[in-house]
């Protein structure tokens, strides 16, 4: 740290902090959103395979269908759904309410597990999990 | 040495608040509040759409209304996102030239990922 000469008052380093769950919840938001983001290339992709013809969107689909691209599309969906659950939580923030510790500690866990479970109830739901159709949506294709 | 917290390039160019802070901010909150309502549409039909396929596919993003919110959806999610991005990238990369490309390069990946999904509703659609 030789060449620092800046005077003012710099924020302790991440880990200085203790672990809690307030944190977790924010670093979530971030990698969730840059999660995204690459996820976003996948939407546009299959708009433009299906903008491209059957030979291109089947090609697609059969990634898509594939057990990785499963798991990625898994992986996604919780991301969106961690996403848009705790942006709700920024956006009541914003409007200045939820702030005593033990309320946003609360919300935190609660943002956390109920996007997984959104997730699961989603691809369960939609009978996207081999094997589990309760609402008989599955059908002919996938 | 003041007592001042500006940085002596700070001083040096005297410029104060251009009063746009709080614009991205703003732009940021905005986006967020219309994807609330058109992320979970467009997941609830892009599942059904993609049971039927090619032509499910088709038949789904082709509908005048669906190829519509599907746009507001893309365009409101890419600009969101770049917003978002942006943030990032300023928070972690120190280095000027290096950030610089990768603010150019973000803006360009959501400007073609647009243009390439309003390609491919409105080819579908028309």
């Amino acid at each position: 740290m030789t060449g620092w000469t800046d005077k003012r008052p710099m924020s302790p380093h991440i880990w200085q902090w203790r672990w809690h769950i307030t944190m977790l919840g924010s670093i979530l938001h971030r990698v969730t959103g840059v999660g995204n983001y690459i996820g976003a290339f996948v939407v546009v992709g299959w708009l433009f395979a299906a903008a491209s013809g059957p030979d291109l969107y089947n090609q697609f689909a059969g990634i898509a269908g594939s057990m990785p691209g499963q798991v990625v599309l898994f992986g996604f969906t919780v991301s969106v759904c961690y996403h848009l659950l705790n942006g709700i939580r920024h956006l009541v923030w914003d409007a200045g309410h939820g702030f005593t510790p033990k309320l946003a500690s609360f919300t935190g866990a609660l943002v956390i597990l109920a996007s997984i479970l959104a997730a699961v109830a989603i691809w369960v739901l939609a009978g996207l999990v081999p094997g589990f159709d309760p609402l008989g949506l599955a059908g002919g294709a996938q | 040495m003041s007592e001042s917290l500006r940085t002596p390039l700070g001083k040096v160019r005297g410029l104060g608040s251009a009063k746009h802070g709080a614009g991205h901010f703003i732009a940021q909150r905005v986006s967020a509040i219309a994807l609330l309502f058109l992320v979970p549409w467009f997941l609830f039909s892009l599942i059904a759409a993609v049971r039927g396929g090619y032509d499910g596919a088709t038949d789904f993003i082709g509908n005048p209304v669906n190829a519509v919110l599907i746009l507001l959806a893309v365009g409101a999610a890419l600009y969101h996102m770049r917003i978002g991005m942006q943030v990032v990238v300023e928070d972690y990369i120190g280095k000027n030239g290096t950030r610089a490309v990768l603010l150019i390069l973000n803006t360009f990946v959501a400007v073609v990922l647009f243009a390439s999904a309003a390609f491919a509703v409105l080819k579908i659609a028309s």
